[in-house]
C-alpha cells in the first residue's frame, strides 16, 4: 500500500493552528471532510469518536508522531491526512515527548484487513529517522505531497 | 578450559513458538500495545517475525508494521533468562484470550 492510495493531499495542514490535541484533531477532520472525503458524515461526530478513541489510548507513538485513526461508516475505503505543528502538541505519548507530525486516520468498520495494510505502510515510514525528520520539516503542503510520493517509490525512506 | 565453563553457565536460554491470530481485526493498534506491554514485563529480548519481516516485540511502531490480520501466523522468539515465561504469556495472550476481542463468526 502506498501514502497515494490512502492520503487526501488536498487536505495536508502544513502548520495546525491549534495547539491542543482535540484542536487538532478537530482540524484535521475537517480538513477532509471540506473537501468531500466524508461524504454526508457529521463532522462534528466524528471528530468526537476520534476524540473519544484517543482517550481510551493514545496514539502518540513517541519520537515526535501521533497516528489518530477510527474505523467510522461515513467512509467505504480508507481515508487519510496529514498535520504539522512546529510548536508541538501534547498527545499523551508513550515517551512522554511533544507531537510534530499527525497522521489522521478514518478506516471503514468492515474492512479491518485494509486497516492493517494501512498501518503497515505508516509506519514503515514513520520508523525511519530520516522520513520522521523530513515530514517534520516540510513547511508546505507540496513539500509533504512530495515527501510521501517519494517515500512511495522509496522503501528505505 | 574455566572462562569456556564460564561462558556456557551464561548461555542464553532461546524459546520460540508459532502463534495464530484469531481476533477477527487482527493485529491492529489496541492488540498491538498489549502485546508490547506483556513483551516488556520481561527481561529477554522478544523478536516477532512474518514470513517478510522481523521486528522487536518490544517496540510498539514495529509491531504495527507486522499488519497482522485474521489468520496471519507469526514467530515469537526470545532469548534471555525468563524466556519460557515470556513466551508462554503471548502464546496465551495471542492464541488464548486473543487480546479479549471478538474471533470471526462461522456462518
Amino acid at each position: 500500500m502506498k501514502f497515494a492510495d490512502f492520503v487526501c493531499f488536498e487536505a495536508i495542514i502544513p502548520e495546525l493552528k491549534a495547539g491542543d490535541r482535540d484542536g487538532v484533531i478537530a482540524e484535521l477532520v475537517s480538513a477532509l471532510y471540506k473537501v468531500g472525503r466524508l461524504g454526508k458524515g457529521n463532522c462534528e461526530e466524528i471528530i468526537k469518536t476520534v476524540i473519544k478513541r484517543e482517550n481510551e489510548a493514545s496514539t502518540g507513538m513517541g519520537k515526535g508522531v501521533a497516528v489518530p485513526h477510527v474505523k467510522h461508516k461515513v467512509v467505504k475505503d480508507v481515508v487519510a491526512t496529514v498535520g504539522r505543528s512546529s510548536i508541538g502538541i501534547d498527545f499523551s505519548s508513550l515517551d512522554k515527548q511533544p507531537v510534530y507530525s499527525v497522521i489522521l486516520i478514518i478506516s471503514p468498520v468492515d474492512n479491518p484487513d485494509k486497516h492493517l495494510q494501512v498501518m503497515e505502510s505508516v509506519f514503515k515510514h514513520l520508523q525511519e529517522e530520516k522520513f520522521r525528520k523530513f515530514l517534520r520539516q516540510s513547511e508546505k503542503a507540496e513539500e509533504i505531497e512530495d515527501l510521501l510520493r517519494e517515500a512511495d517509490e522509496n522503501p528505505s525512506l | 578450559m574455566k572462562m569456556q565453563a564460564e561462558e556456557n553457565t551464561l548461555e542464553k536460554v532461546v524459546c520460540e513458538v508459532g502463534v495464530e491470530i484469531k481476533n477477527a481485526d487482527g493485529l491492529h493498534m489496541r492488540p498491538a500495545m498489549q502485546f508490547v506491554d506483556v513483551a516488556n514485563q520481561f527481561e529477554c529480548d522478544i523478536t516477532v517475525s512474518n514470513n517478510e519481516n522481523d521486528v522487536d516485540g518490544k517496540s510498539i511502531m514495529q509491531m504495527s508494521m507486522l499488519a497482522a490480520t485474521c489468520g496471519t501466523k507469526l514467530k515469537v522468539k526470545a532469548e534471555g533468562a525468563d524466556a519460557q515465561r515470556a513466551v508462554n504469556a503471548l502464546r496465551e495472550l495471542v492464541e488464548e484470550k486473543h487480546f479479549d476481542e471478538p474471533v470471526p463468526k462461522n456462518d
